[in-house]
Parts: C-alpha cells; sequence; structure tokens
C-alpha cells in the first residue's frame, strides 16, 4: 500500500511502486486531468508538482512520490484562477486542450520562480511541452499576461 | 421539400422520447436548401426521418444545440453556438452544447474536410431565425398584438410599444405549435451582434482546469484496461506467442489474439487485459510473438521514392486536368523548366495517443473515444458485427487532437472485438509508441513539374505526381485520377493560363494511407508554389507580381494584404523573403516568410506573416489560432521531421526520432483575416500548405539555395 497526498487529500492505493505516478493518478485515484502524451519525458503533457517542482509523472515513480505533496492541475487553484488559468483564459490559448494541463502547470512554477521571465526564459522554461496544435505564440504571450495578473495580486 | 403531415401531432417526439413540453426544431438534410421542421409536427419512425442540427428550447428558456461533429481543437464546439446565438437571440452562455451519437438522421457527421461551418452555416442561420420568429409569433398571439411590434433580445420577446415582456420558456409551448415560417428574413452581415466578433471560446475553462473530458478520461464501472502489440508490418498475422510472462505481470488477467479492420483488410495483434493502462503495458512488453509478414511487400522509404520519380520521369499517368497543349508549348518554348520535388510520409501525432473505450452486450454495443466520424464507426461496427446500425451506440468525447487520424475505424473496431472477447467494457489505450508506428500515414509523394515561359509570361505548366492516393484506398475507381491531383491549386490559374495539365501516375503499397490535415494541398501546395517561384525567377518577374498576372480580383486583395502587412515591396534584394499562396477547403490562404542567416551556420525564421480568406466567418481569433496552428504544424512537416520506413516497419516511434518545434522554434505569427460578402470556407486547414513553399522560397531569395525535398535541416541549408 502506498499513501499519496494529491491536492492536499490522502490517497491510499494498492499499486506497484514502480508503477509511474501518472498512471496512480489516472487510472487508480481517478483524477483525469493530467495527460499521458508520450511516456518517456519528452512532451510535458504529464506535468505535476512534486512538492511545487514541476516533474514528468509519466517517469516519477509512485515510490518517489509517497510522503511529497503532489499537486495536479485540479488542484492548482479552487476557482480556476491562477494567474495563470487566468492568462489561458483572456486569450483562449487551448485549442484541443489536450497538452494544457502540462503547459499551466510548467508554467505557474516558471512564474513563481521568475515573476518577470523574458522571451529567452519562457521559451527555457516551456521548451519541455510540446503543442500539436501549434498555441505556442500564445503560450507566450499569456505567461506574459500571467505575470501582470501576479505582478498586481501582489501589490493589492 | 418533403411533405410534412400535420396529424397526430406528438407523435414524432413521443417515440423520440423526446416529451410534448419544448420546441424542437431540425432540418431535413444536411444540404444548402434543407428546410426548417419543427418536429412536433411530424408523424412517424424517427429513425426514418433525416434530422439534423437539432435546437431545443426548453419551459426554462435554456436552448441546447445537439452537436453532430467533433471538437477537435477546431472550435466549432463554439462557433456554430456563436452562430445559433446570432439569430435566436440570446446570450452565447444560454447555448449547452451537447455532442450527437453517430446517427445518419444527423446527415454526414465527419469532421474533416473543415466543413462544420462553411457546410452548415446558412442553415444554422435559417434554423434559429424560424425559431425566433415563431416565439416572437407565440408572444403576439398571447398578447393579441401585431407581430410586427414585437422583437426578440437576449431570450425574451418584448412588445415594443408597450415594453412588455415574456421570456423564450414562458412561449414555448404555444411557439410548438406554430407554423414554421416558410421564408424567414435573415440578419444582415453588419447587424450582427455576436458573428464576425472575437468572442472567447465556451470550452477554455474547460481546458485550464483539467475538467474537460477526452476519450483517455472516460471511465465505466468495472471496466478493464488493453494494451495491444500489433503487427509493426501494418497488415501482417500473428503466427503465434508467448503470454507466460506478460501473465506473470501484476494486475494482467487475459491475454489473446485478436484482428482488427484496416480499411478493407485485417491486421492481427495480441492484447494483454489488466487492471491498469500501466499493467496492460508492462505485460504488452513482457509477451513474446512471432509475425506471418507474408503475402505482401516490405517497403523502405529509398524504394518508395525510386519508383515514384522513375513513374513521373517515363509514364504519363492518368489525366485528371487538361487544357491546351502544355507539351506542344514546353517542345518549343523559349525557357523552360523541369524540376522534381518530393515530399515525405507524415503522421499525425495528435497529443491524445488512439484510444477507445468500447462495451459489448450481446444485442448492443456501446463506444466511446475520440471520434472524428461517428457515424462511420456505426457502420464499420454494424458491418463487421452483423448487427443493426442502432444497435451501433458511438459516442464521441473531446478530441485531444485529430487532424485526420481519428477518421479511421481501426481503433473502435479493434475496442470492440477486445470487449467482446472479455465480455465486458474495456479501455484499449494506444502507447505512443503504437499510435506512430501503426500509420496510417500522409502519403510521401513525388511531383514533376514542367513549365515553358514565353516572352516573360507563363505559357504553360504541366504537373505529373506519383504517390498513394487516398480516395483509391477508399474506394474510389484505380484507374481515375481525383482531385487530390490538383488540390491546393488556384482556380483562377486554369482562366488565365492556357496550357495546363495535372496527371496522377499510380503509385502503391501496403503501407496504409489517411488524410493528414489538409490532406494534398499540404504536398501538392509546396510542388505548385516553389514551382511558381522557380518560374518567377525564370521570367525575370517579383514572385507576387507574376501571380498577380494570372489571378482574379478577389485574390489581388489578398496580395494587396499581404503586401501591405509584411512591407514586401521595401525589402531589399535577396533579404529573405518567400511568398506562397494556395486554396483548400473554398479558403485562400497567403503566407510571407522572412528568413536570415543564423549565428553558427543555418537560417533562422524571424517572422511569418499569413493572411487567410475565409469569406464569410464567425470569430476572427479562432480563425487566427487555425492559422497560427497550422503554420506551427506545416513547419514540423517542412523542417522538423518525417516517417521512414525499413523493411516494412516504420522507423521513428516516438518524440525522441520525430521531433516537433517546440516553443523556442516558433517566430512570431501575424495572421489577418480578410473581411467581403463571399460564401464561406473552411478554416482549420487551409492555413498549413501555404508555410513550407514560402519557408524555402525565402531561403533561396536569401541563399541561392532551392530546396526541392522536405523535410530539410534550417541548421543544415
Amino acid at each position: 500500500m502506498s499513501v499519496l497526498k494529491i491536492n492536499g487529500q490522502s490517497y491510499t492505493i494498492d499499486a506497484d511502486e514502480n508503477m509511474p505516478l501518472l498512471w496512480a493518478i489516472r487510472d487508480i485515484v481517478g483524477l483525469t486531468g493530467t495527460k499521458y502524451g508520450c511516456g518517456v519525458a519528452q512532451c510535458g503533457a504529464c506535468v505535476v508538482h512534486l512538492d511545487g517542482e514541476a516533474v514528468r509523472s509519466c517517469v516519477t515513480k509512485v515510490s518517489r512520490a509517497q510522503g511529497k505533496q503532489i499537486t495536479t492541475i485540479e488542484g492548482l487553484s479552487k476557482n480556476n484562477d491562477h494567474p495563470v488559468q487566468q492568462a489561458w483564459q483572456e486569450i483562449d490559448v487551448p485549442q484541443c486542450g489536450y497538452c494544457h494541463s502540462g503547459q499551466i502547470m510548467s508554467a505557474a512554477v516558471l512564474l513563481r520562480e521568475n515573476p518577470n521571465p523574458s522571451d529567452q526564459d519562457i521559451d527555457n522554461a516551456m521548451a519541455g511541452n510540446i503543442c500539436r496544435c501549434g498555441t505556442y505564440p500564445r503560450i507566450r504571450n499569456a505567461i506574459k499576461i500571467a505575470a501582470e495578473i501576479q505582478r498586481k495580486a501582489t501589490k493589492s | 421539400m418533403p411533405s410534412i403531415t400535420n396529424t397526430s401531432k406528438r407523435n414524432f417526439l413521443k417515440i423520440a422520447g423526446l416529451g410534448g413540453t419544448a420546441l424542437y426544431l431540425g432540418l431535413f438534410s444536411s444540404n444548402s436548401s434543407a428546410s426548417v421542421i419543427n418536429a412536433s409536427e411530424i408523424e412517424g419512425d424517427p429513425q426514418s426521418v433525416e434530422l439534423n442540427a437539432w435546437v431545443i428550447i426548453d419551459t426554462s428558456g435554456k436552448v441546447t444545440f445537439v452537436d453532430h461533429r467533433a471538437e477537435m481543437g477546431q472550435g466549432s464546439y463554439h462557433s456554430v453556438p456563436q452562430i445559433l446565438a446570432e439569430e435566436l437571440e440570446v446570450g452565447l452562455n444560454d447555448i449547452n452544447v451537447v455532442f450527437g451519437q453517430g446517427n445518419r438522421k444527423y446527415g454526414n457527421q465527419i469532421t474533416g474536410g473543415s466543413s462544420t461551418i462553411r457546410s452548415n452555416y446558412k442553415n444554422f442561420l435559417k434554423l434559429t431565425a424560424s425559431a425566433r420568429e415563431m416565439l416572437i409569433a407565440a408572444a403576439a398571439a398571447k398578447w393579441a398584438v401585431p407581430h410586427q411590434d414585437c422583437y426578440a433580445e437576449l431570450g425574451h420577446v418584448i412588445h415594443r410599444p408597450t415594453g412588455k415582456r415574456a421570456h423564450y420558456g414562458e412561449l414555448v409551448v404555444a411557439a410548438s405549435k406554430m407554423e414554421v415560417p416558410k421564408d424567414v428574413k435573415l440578419k444582415k452581415r453588419a447587424d450582427y451582434k455576436l458573428i464576425g466578433k472575437p468572442i472567447r471560446r465556451i470550452d477554455t475553462k474547460l481546458k485550464t482546469n483539467g475538467s474537460v473530458i477526452f476519450g483517455l478520461d472516460k471511465k465505466l464501472p468495472g471496466m478493464m484496461y488493453a494494451a495491444v502489440e500489433r503487427n509493426p508490418r501494418l497488415r501482417g498475422k500473428v503466427k503465434s506467442f508467448d503470454a507466460t510472462n506478460a501473465l506473470k505481470v501484476p494486475g494482467v488477467t487475459k491475454v489473446f489474439k485478436i484482428k482488427m479492420l484496416v480499411f478493407k483488410t485485417y491486421r492481427e495483434g495480441v492484447a494483454v487485459i489488466a487492471n491498469s493502462t500501466y499493467a496492460a503495458f508492462q505485460g504488452k512488453k513482457a509477451l513474446k510473438v512471432e509475425w506471418d509478414d507474408s503475402g505482401f511487400e516490405h517497403i523502405n522509404t529509398a524504394d518508395i521514392f525510386k519508383r515514384q520519380e522513375e513513374n513521373v520521369k517515363t509514364k504519363e499517368g492518368l489525366s485528371y486536368k487538361k487544357q491546351g497543349d502544355p507539351d506542344k508549348a514546353i517542345a518549343t518554348a523559349a525557357r523552360k523548366l523541369d524540376v522534381v520535388y518530393q515530399t515525405p510520409y507524415q503522421s499525425h501525432y495528435a497529443m491524445e495517443p488512439l484510444n477507445c473505450t468500447a462495451h459489448y452486450q450481446g444485442d448492443k454495443i456501446e463506444v466511446w473515444g475520440p471520434i472524428q466520424a461517428p457515424d462511420w464507426v456505426q457502420d464499420a461496427l454494424s458491418g463487421e458485427f452483423g448487427m443493426p446500425r442502432e444497435k451501433i451506440l458511438v459516442n464521441m468525447t473531446f478530441l485531444g487532437g485529430g487532424f485526420g487520424r481519428k477518421a479511421f475505424m481501426d481503433y473502435p473496431h479493434e475496442a470492440a472485438v477486445i470487449s467482446k472477447e472479455l465480455n465486458g467494457p474495456v479501455q484499449v489505450v494506444w502507447s505512443r509508441e503504437d499510435d506512430a508506428t501503426q500509420g496510417p500515414y500522409r502519403p510521401g509523394i513525388t511531383y514533376r513539374c514542367e513549365g515553358a515561359i514565353n516572352n516573360g509570361k507563363i505559357e504553360a505548366l504541366k504537373f505529373r505526381m506519383s504517390g498513394q492516393n487516398n480516395g483509391h484506398w477508399m474506394g474510389g475507381k484505380k484507374d481515375e485520377a481525383n482531385d487530390s491531383t490538383s488540390e491546393g491549386f488556384l482556380a483562377p490559374y486554369f482562366d488565365n493560363i492556357k496550357n495546363i495539365s495535372f496527371a496522377d501516375v499510380p503509385f502503391e503499397i501496403p503501407i496504409p494511407s489517411m488524410w493528414w490535415r489538409s490532406v494534398y494541398a499540404s504536398t501538392n501546395g509546396f510542388a505548385f508554389e516553389s514551382f511558381l517561384d522557380e518560374l518567377s525567377v525564370e521570367a525575370g518577374k517579383d514572385p507576387l507580381a507574376l501571380r498577380r498576372e494570372y489571378l482574379d480580383e478577389r485574390c489581388h486583395k489578398l496580395i494587396d494584404k499581404l503586401e501591405e502587412v509584411s512591407g514586401w515591396k521595401k525589402r531589399k534584394k535577396n533579404e529573405g523573403y518567400g511568398v506562397a499562396i494556395t486554396e483548400c477547403f473554398s479558403s485562400t490562404v497567403g503566407h510571407i516568410v522572412k528568413v536570415s542567416r543564423r549565428d553558427g551556420g543555418g537560417v533562422k525564421i524571424d517572422k511569418v506573416w499569413a493572411v487567410m480568406d475565409c469569406g464569410w466567418y464567425v470569430n476572427p481569433d479562432i480563425i487566427r489560432a487555425q492559422v497560427e496552428g497550422s503554420i506551427v504544424m506545416g513547419l514540423g512537416a517542412a523542417a522538423f521531421h518525417e516517417v521512414t520506413f525499413k523493411d516494412g516497419m516504420t522507423e521513428q516511434k516516438n518524440f525522441y526520432s520525430y521531433p516537433m518545434p517546440r516553443i523556442n522554434d516558433i517566430p512570431p505569427i501575424e495572421v489577418y483575416v480578410m473581411d467581403n460578402a463571399e460564401d464561406a470556407g473552411g478554416v482549420g486547414e487551409p492555413g498549413l500548405p501555404p508555410l513550407a513553399p514560402a519557408l524555402t522560397n525565402a531561403i533561396f531569395d536569401l541563399t541561392g539555395k532551392r530546396i526541392r525535398t522536405l523535410p530539410f535541416s534550417l541548421e543544415a541549408v
């Protein structure tokens, strides 16, 4: 038995400790916002936060996640209003939307670490997330909008 | 127009289980002259009634739209309600969208050919305007006032002289008894409140918090997971398999051989059933399978292109279109060109790998999945399992990308086969490797382009292509060329260039091929538009000026816009500007790409300008998004990835060998949408084809190097 702390709740699951966290979250816990895209840490669709750090859940074993705070897209904010989510909504970033759980989780860590990212910073931080619909220009713009939203929220 | 009998009024609704307390409007057939009907006036069996595009307004005033097409990113889930809300006079947020199941009553359901808006918008306008007029008529009757003194706004009918108001919900029962207006007046474009405005998509919020349900997110009680080891040569059989180690994997419950549909042939594989996706994947890795790959050729990519090249160099092929005498004009021309272009095989790589959830229940089958053509799945399963169509329930989820791949029936068929064997619900999950290696693919094609120039004018164009023809795969006549041969080519050239011919030299191999976003325009466009660039050099003319000589006024306006936004006329010689303009699915798109030399060698893309002319349009921001995405996808196919075969097997298995453009590869992109009074064209695909030729034409402008084979490396130019 493994205990996973996801979005502030504890889940006791019966899973092989080698099972990637992705499948434990999706198939056993039943939170489906985290996506499978490649299984080999290439595309970033499966990014979740482990104690606040962005990890690719498709190559992160259940054993490594035990005792840590796991945050998935469902737990990023209560009301779908994290600055990154607000910015994504403001300019309609998603098309099919499948990769965007991962995109948003990666962008959220970037903005926490670097509240005022340049284009180069955005490219460096987001190059691990593939979008087949090609929403990259909007991701770049939305991260700047999110930074602005975050700055305003910090001031007030 | 079908006759509508006025007896036993609620008969249809009763049979359809819809009750009698709402206004239900639908359309007969999906063609452009469809007539609006009031469902409460239809008598008879709903299965025999060709109704589609249901709009239902209930007594609470809520509007439900039954979306018979798939949402895969292109935005019709939003754009169609934006059309409906306009003439219905309701707020966009008052419309609830539900996906329709596969059913002939909706007409053609295939979400492809960028067709959802362009082939249905007039019907949608007529349908909702009719509903509005019936609601106004109901209010006028209730208040005993003249119809023309009433108008509708935001879900209410208002009596202009007194300001008296009634909510649609109060009026629907009376409205449902009204006659459908024969000729309903539609708004002028200038009067639109919603159509033509960049309104935010109604599905965005679902897509920012993980709540949107894609195929892979479907869960059923008692559902098992399956992974399948499929024949790697795409058509072969299983000779034998050893499941000993697979069955030792914790969670694996069963292993069995299956056979799935691949167009009209079959491929075999071994299914591993488990209680999680992970266990199924592990079990699959532990399988040992011996394949029987006899009876078909095991091809190598080099041989494909060698044979195609020989074809276009030695055969005339099947003529698709011919005017004048291009052979004679070329033979006697002062200046001529004769060159070969090649485009590679490509895979779709939708971010959501293929998957399907199925539940075979003896006398019926229900499937759920990311499905582009639920009616086709219904047909295929009905045929394969020998069940009537109405016993095959096909449910569309949101699609995590489709690009043509999810219009294929192999994966729903396979899921149904596995569910039958298992006698329970199952979700079949394709690994990325399965998705990448099993096809079907966009076919690789070789083009021979010949042209003649006399006195700076194009005297003749002769195009021959050789590559797999999807139309032939799908049952078209194999001894006839079809429109795939000239897709992408701008129609006005036919009016203004005397000698033109298009021919297809047949080429067949056992690799399954299929539509890939923008289909043949995505490959033809590269050959046609690169070749026009070559001819402009040969004629000593500016590439856009040359095109103007042969294009019509509508295209001239698009060219004006391209020149204006890109600063084309102010560019310096050999500064690295390239242009391409293609037409597909009734829309014309032009791209201008600017490139420069990169530090450390090669070239980099500085900027892309795109102008889309899709005529009548709904949401300019969705159009811009589709063109931006098309540019990224076109760039991938031009300069990042290709599918190759060795000994009949696909060599690229995942993103590490089929690299995608990433955020750092994308230049600034500016997209403009033309405003005019023309009929609506497609949006999801036409933005893709011009990218590759505009890019290689820009590279020629900068370096003098002509790229005629895709993909190429920007770093190695």
